[in-house]
């Protein structure tokens, strides 16, 4: 887990004390980000899939789809379904086993902004109204641990989104037939999240892995792709004052604005 | 003692599982069960009404039916998990089966283990952990009827618990959901308003310190809607903070009198 609490403190009044004089430890301003490289197409077997690296945090997602049953409300739509994996091999604090709190807490992060933007179009992947439609599946495979896990692991989703191809098909007789050719998952938004620390009552984006053990609050804001917030999520054992919530909401609607722009190309 | 007051008749309960009418708010802004749209629903809370629990609570927020209890500070275990410069927090949120129309299964889901980290992140900034190192405090809340609002009613109910523990605190945690329902901004959305509304907030606050510890959202929103949502919300905690204080003095108040009777009648 966290490093021994001694060691947290001395980390946490040097971070701080640079804060408080407007610098980061690895000399970023407040709210820049690291270096973010977006890689699509990098599994073949996959619909989908895409590799972000945000500094030295990297995430990898995937998009396999296949048929299902819809839910019993919304019998004409497709299914989402995300799943969010902290691969031992990315961080020693990292343990193998069902997903913990941490996993489903990611996972549900980055659902929520595909979601509720209603970035996929899912009244188009209905085959069949009631019995049969289309079931989209995000996994998110964490893959180095850096820090700032959301934002990295919500553009992955999102590139992986928009790479992927669906095979054609035709209906015969109550069965898909595939047909030659594919076409693109349909999207419609594009949904951004921008995670901020709270560190010495100072806000910072894109906390990076020695800034997240010291701070004491988290909160991610997911914006779409008209500047309209779709998702919020409060983390950390700190608070908030409705002032910072408000300036963060300002500074996020600038950043995801210039995130959309690396992760939605053309 | 917990009593809970007995269904009135059957007629009731057959209203309250038809069908919702179509529109949720009528042209002169009243909503389906007659609230105005910056109104909380009825609330009823109780202090110390399980026996074994060192601190509890329980609420009824409009249908919703919410116990909370504390266990601590006690002994960890397993062991190792203490921590030597503080409690540890740990936090269960739990539907009941029988607390929605479809039967939930017991077993703890995706949403209960996400709102058990929040509601734990909510209420620990409250807390002072660290005048009991090496120990754990355990909050458990049981949703025994869902309408709507369970995490911030369930945290409301379990700050009071912990206060009426005995648990030393900065200040109590009141949370209330505000959002968007048919284009209007709302206080305290129950489930009918929740599925078809076009945003929900929860948030929790300290509302001496101007503290939000939770803070969630999902929908759509501008940042000016956003700004009057988390406005209204607080506003609405604010209320619960009034019914929370009264409700915890007028324990004490009964348990005054009693020994003064006994005093007396000596």
């Amino acid at each position: 887990m966290t490093p021994p609490p001694i060691i947290v403190r001395v980390k946490q009044k040097r971070i701080g004390e640079l804060l408080s004089s407007g610098k980061r430890l690895d000399g970023r301003g407040l709210t820049d980000y690291r270096e973010i490289q977006v890689e699509v197409g990098v599994i073949e077997r996959a619909e989908g899939s895409a590799r972000v690296r945000l500094g030295k945090t990297e995430v990898m997602a995937g998009i396999k789809i296949e048929t299902g049953e819809p839910f019993s409300d919304v019998p004409n739509e497709g299914v989402l379904t995300v799943n969010a994996e902290l691969v031992p091999l990315a961080s020693p604090t990292f343990e193998p086993g069902p997903p913990d709190e941490n996993s489903i807490e990611l996972a549900r992060i980055v659902d929520r902004g595909i979601r509720e933007s209603k970035a996929i179009e899912l009244e188009k992947l209905c085959v069949e109204p009631g019995k049969k439609v289309f079931v989209v599946f995000v996994d998110v495979y964490v893959l180095n641990h850096d820090g700032n896990l959301i934002d990295a692991s919500c553009m992955a989703a999102l590139a992986a989104l928009l790479n992927t191809k669906m095979f054609n098909y035709e209906l015969k007789e109550g069965e898909i037939k595939i047909k030659a050719g594919y076409t693109s998952l349909p999207i419609r938004n594009y949904p951004i999240a921008v995670t901020f620390a709270k560190i010495n009552d100072k806000l910072i984006v894109d906390p990076w892995l020695e800034e997240e053990q010291v701070m004491d609050a988290r909160l991610t804001m997911t914006l779409d792709k008209d500047g309209k917030i779709c998702a919020i999520q409060k983390g950390g054992y700190g608070y908030f004052t409705t002032q910072q919530i408000v300036e963060a909401a300002k500074i996020a609607q600038e950043k995801t604005g210039e995130l959309r722009k690396i992760v939605v190309k053309g | 003692m917990l009593n809970i007051p007995k269904r009135k008749n059957e007629k009731k309960r057959l209203d309250m599982l038809q069908k919702k009418p179509e529109k949720l708010i009528d042209k002169d802004d009243v909503r389906i069960d007659g609230r105005k749209l910056n109104e909380l629903r009825p609330v009823k809370i109780e202090v110390g009404v399980l026996g074994n629990a060192d601190g509890s609570a329980y609420i009824e927020q409009g249908k919703n039916k919410i116990l909370a209890a504390v266990y601590g500070p006690k002994e960890v275990h397993p062991r190792h998990l203490a921590l030597p410069d503080r409690a540890v927090l740990r936090c269960r949120y739990h539907m009941a089966p029988f607390s929605v129309d479809e039967r939930k299964s017991p077993a703890p889901s995706r949403r209960e283990i996400e709102l058990s980290k929040v509601i734990r992140e909510a209420l620990e900034p409250s807390i002072f952990i660290e005048y009991y190192p090496r120990t754990s405090i355990d909050i458990f809340i049981e949703v025994l009827q869902a309408d709507g609002g369970t995490r911030c009613a369930g945290i409301t109910t379990a700050s009071l618990a912990l206060a009426d523990a005995g648990i030393p605190m900065r200040d109590l945690v009141a949370a209330c959901a505000a959002g968007k329902v048919e284009g209007r901004l709302v206080l305290d959305l129950m489930d009918a308003e929740d599925k078809v509304g076009e945003a929900d907030v929860p948030l929790a606050l300290m509302p001496n310190l101007n503290a939000i510890t939770l803070l969630q959202m999902d929908g759509s929103l501008t940042i000016e809607e956003f700004e009057k949502v988390i406005n209204l919300a607080v506003e609405g905690c604010k209320q619960l903070y009034t019914l929370q204080k009264e409700t915890l003095k007028s324990k004490y108040v009964a348990v005054k009198e009693a020994v003064k009777e006994e005093a007396a009648e000596e």
